[in-house]
């Protein structure tokens, strides 16, 4: 509330900011936090560190008044406070930006700011005095944003920035960011880390939650790290080493590879060579890794191996003949602009190609328009010879697509199917499952155990509902009805968002290994690490467009970054696309 | 057409709009709420049963019945909307079927033709109704006298709404907080906007404007009840909302041009004109289902500005 300052004056040393104790939170039964301690001191920045699912966001959900502890005590500047309701928590001086950002879409920047604000005219808005106080904060923590524009107008960065100048507005002392950098490219994430600084350095706290590795060393003073609930421990940044957090997270130590390729530690491609990827490499590092269990003897799929070229080595240089082609590919977006405007792209046999971009520059289009589930109004898309641009799923299923959507509980699986129904769905009509009309239950039910036994599906019966299953379990779930169909081409979009480490490190291998089949892989990530960790080629989506193209290893992370920021990678190029527009 | 002709038209399609007016704009807030009240007509019959009543049984000067008949009403609809707010707010019962259930409860053959009927007052003639007022004397001028400034109160008081309204929206703080608890509770939520209470004020003002609308009937239009006087007005209210794409100002013309539908076919034939009154009298129902469908299509959705939570219920500790 504006006027009620809260006491930023008066911080006192050695009493910190905020102290939680013992924060235990339930979800009908499952304990989301336990008896979780923690602590932040005025001009810190203290990152909350651990997987999704550790009860980082549900702790300062807590914190927040978005949830209620079923125990513990909070207490601000050595007093014990109750909070209740965000309303009460913003009255505390705690901010607060949300993963999914609490912006109103369709009002302007100004009118987000004020909500929940007493006017200085009464009943009235006052738009005009809250403009100017934004421009003020903008100008002091260096945040560009403009008051008139709408929510829906700008980039994801922008309204990350509406956030905090919202905080800002509201007189936080205490700020927590929930997942901050997820959306932004390396640059912003710059940027964004230069104004967590400078708050810090005026006396604010900061809680800053993260399962980055790289981000958090680089940014935090303190770090504390949780694991399925529990507090693990609290140590100084300064001390702290990649290795000793990544176990602190998992329980167990990984292997150095996957480290680098799940955490995000890759800094550049250092330490990978081709032979990196050869199969018996792989093998041995996921046997090397002590306790990881998922990926315990290479598995068995029931997939013969397709004799197609590339096949074998796995080298991704080994590629073979085209098997799916894209040219010019233009899609309308659900707000009915050009969301991929004259794309062309390739995937051969045997290699892995990922595609790299900010979100919301037309990955999710462009995954729809080549799965069949959006028409695209131009453009052509041919696997192995048959045009799917304007065909239905079913087209694309039929000449041997794979399809691993990025909205794995939406599009991916019918949430309150059973597992084997789930397994089964595409393949229902197969002669090997149904007769007359009549499903073949005795067939179905050995088909879906040796599914689940071989890609490791942690249910309790294939007749639990696939709701039921954790994020990594349903993946698995999708990717093993996908695999089991034989596709030539696989794509997958998203492939380990919101998945523990041992489950997404398992999916990562499955994914090298149908290359290894001579599989063509179409990945489609967020996460630079993730591409930069699978690919053999990336390219980077820019605005709806392939704005260029890198080889993960001679690639540096800042000029992919670039590119993610709309920066084309030659500098002659410059006339080039105006000319032809 | 001559001008009397034409004048007599807009002056009755103001006068069938103005119950489409005020029911109109309390949908209008429950939705820019996010609260989806199907019970408008139900609860317009409430107000028309109720208004009527009142003004039967009270002594006095007619303009002070009035006014009393005229609050009493709009209590009954709040009353009944209180009930979709509690079902649908706070129990979570799908806003669909609630507001439903309550127009099928009070409806024809329902609690407003029981109470008719307990009451006594159907078939008797209405001792008091609202008559049109001459503002300042204006009323003679031709053709914007008898439109502007020779109505009655109810319509004044409708005009007045509108804009209040619209200022209330656009230019308030609660008007700005109400916007956005419509569009984004969550967003609300997080910035210490009371979600439930907001919804709870506004569905419940929202049936009491139905209310009002309903009373327009029998102590405006014709001193009379009858089972079922509002003839799926309520219906039509609720159209008009998507209609005017949720605003106030729009909401007032296509009040009006459904009023003139509802009653050209009177008009016209006592103007003389010849035409099957069956024809003029589906053309307001004929016009709903226009729109409806028109506003359903893809393109329609995206353009206009529905509330985006119309309908969702608000858990704060989900998602």
């Amino acid at each position: 509330m504006e006027g009620t300052t809260p006491a930023t004056a008066r911080i006192r040393d050695g009493v910190p900011l905020l102290e939680m104790r013992g924060i235990t939170k339930r979800f009908a039964g499952v304990v989301a936090d336990d008896g979780v301690d923690f602590d932040v001191r005025a001009g810190e920045i203290h990152t909350l560190f651990g997987e999704n699912g550790a009860g980082k966001s549900t702790l300062m959900r807590v914190l927040y008044g978005f949830h209620h502890p079923d125990a513990g005590e909070i207490r601000l500047q050595g007093s014990p406070v109750s909070i209740a309701s965000p309303a009460d928590a913003i009255r505390h001086g705690i901010g607060m930006i949300h993963q999914h950002f609490m912006l109103v879409n369709t009002l302007s920047v100004a009118d987000n700011v004020a909500l929940g604000l007493r006017s200085s005219r009464g009943p009235l808005t006052d738009p005009g005095r809250v403009s100017e106080r934004i421009r003020q904060l903008s100008e002091t923590y260096h945040l560009q944003v403009d008051p008139q524009a709408l929510i829906w107008q700008l980039s994801v960065g922008e309204r990350q920035r509406v956030e905090i100048v919202k905080a800002l507005y509201r007189n936080a002392t205490l700020l927590i960011l929930d997942e901050p950098t997820a959306v932004l490219t390396p640059q912003e994430v710059d940027d964004l880390f230069a104004v967590l600084r400078r708050m810090a350095e005026d006396g604010k706290g900061l809680v800053f939650i993260s399962h980055k590795v790289r981000e958090v060393l680089g940014l935090s003073d303190r770090i504390t790290v949780l694991r399925a609930g529990h507090k693990v421990g609290t140590l100084p940044a300064a001390s702290a080493t990649r290795d000793q957090l990544v176990q602190m997270m998992v329980g167990h130590a990984l292997p150095a590879r996957d480290l680098a390729a799940e955490t995000g530690a890759t800094e550049g491609a250092p330490d990978r060579t081709p032979s990196d990827r050869a199969p018996s490499d792989r093998a041995t590092a996921i046997e090397s890794g002590p306790g990881v269990t998922v990926g315990a003897g290479t598995p068995v799929t029931p997939i013969p191996a397709t004799p197609a070229a590339g096949a074998g080595t796995g080298a991704a240089a080994a590629a073979g003949a085209p098997r799916l082609v894209v040219r010019d590919l233009t899609v309308r977006g659900d707000r009915g602009a050009d969301a991929v405007r004259g794309l062309s792209l390739e995937v051969r046999g045997g290699e892995i190609v990922g595609i790299a971009g900010v979100s919301g520059n037309g990955q999710r289009e462009l995954a729809e328009a080549i799965a069949g589930l959006r028409r695209p109004s131009s453009g052509s898309i041919v696997l192995e010879g048959t045009e799917l641009a304007g065909g239905s799923p079913a087209r694309g299923r039929a000449v041997g697509l794979g399809y691993v959507p990025e909205e794995r509980m939406r599009d991916g699986v019918v949430p309150d199917f059973s597992v084997a129904e789930n397994l089964l769905l595409v393949d229902s009509h197969e002669p090997a499952f149904s007769r007359l009309g009549f499903l073949r239950s005795g067939e179905i039910r050995r088909h879906c155990e040796e599914l689940v036994r071989t890609f490791d599906i942690r249910t309790p019966t294939l007749e639990a509902p696939a709701r039921t299953l954790s994020g990594g379990n349903i993946q698995k779930l999708i990717m093993a009805r996908e695999l089991s169909r034989e596709p030539r081409v696989l794509l997958v979009a998203q492939p380990t968002r919101g998945i523990d480490v041992a489950a997404a490190q398992y999916i990562h291998d499955r994914l090298r290994e149908q290359r290894g089949r001579g599989i063509g892989v179409l990945i489609i990530s967020e996460d630079l690490d993730e591409v930069m960790a699978l690919a053999d080629r990336i390219l980077v989506m820019y605005e709806g467009a392939i704005i260029g193209e890198a080889a993960p290893r001679a690639s540096t992370r800042a000029s992919i970054g670039l590119m993610m920021a709309g920066v084309r990678p030659e500098a002659p190029a410059d006339a080039g696309p105006r000319a032809t527009a | 057409m001559n001008t009397d002709l034409i004048v007599a038209v807009i002056v009755s399609a103001i006068a069938y709009g103005t119950p489409l007016v005020l029911a109109g704009l309390g949908e209008l807030l429950a939705e820019r709420s996010g609260v989806l009240n199907l019970g408008v007509e139900g609860m317009m019959l409430m107000g028309a049963v109720t208004g009527f009543f009142v003004s039967q049984q009270l002594g006095g000067p007619g303009w002070a019945v009035l006014i009393v008949a005229m609050i009493m009403a709009a209590v009954a609809g709040a009353l009944m909307a209180l009930i979709h707010a509690f079902l649908s707010i706070t129990v979570r019962v799908n806003q669909i079927v609630s507001g439903l259930a309550l127009t099928i409860f009070a409806g024809m053959a329902g609690l407003s033709s029981y109470a008719g009927q307990v009451w006594g007052i159907g078939g008797q003639h209405g001792l008091h109704q609202l008559t049109r007022v001459d503002l300042f004397g204006l009323g003679e001028i031709p053709v914007i006298g008898p439109i502007l400034f020779d109505q009655d109160p109810f319509v004044y008081l409708s005009w007045g709404l509108v804009v209040l309204v619209a200022w209330y929206l656009y230019r308030t703080r609660t008007g700005l907080y109400l916007r956005a608890v419509g569009e984004s509770p969550r967003s609300a939520d997080a910035m210490g906007i009371n979600v439930t209470r907001y919804r709870y004020v506004h569905t419940t003002v929202g049936g009491a404007l139905a209310g009002l609308g309903g009373a327009y009937f029998t102590l405006a239009i014709a001193p009379i009840w009858t089972d079922g006087l509002t003839a799926g007005a309520g219906w039509i209210a609720i159209a008009l909302v998507i209609f005017a794409f949720w605003r106030p100002d729009v909401l007032l013309l296509g009040a009006y041009l459904f009023g003139a539908l509802s009653s050209l076919g009177f008009t016209l034939q006592a103007h003389g004109v010849q035409m099957p009154s069956e024809f003029f009298s589906s053309l307001p129902y004929l016009m709903t289902v226009v729109v409806l469908a028109g506003a359903s299509t893809t393109l329609a959705r995206r353009r206009i500005g529905t509330p985006a939570s119309l309908g969702v219920p608000y858990v704060r500790e989900e998602g």
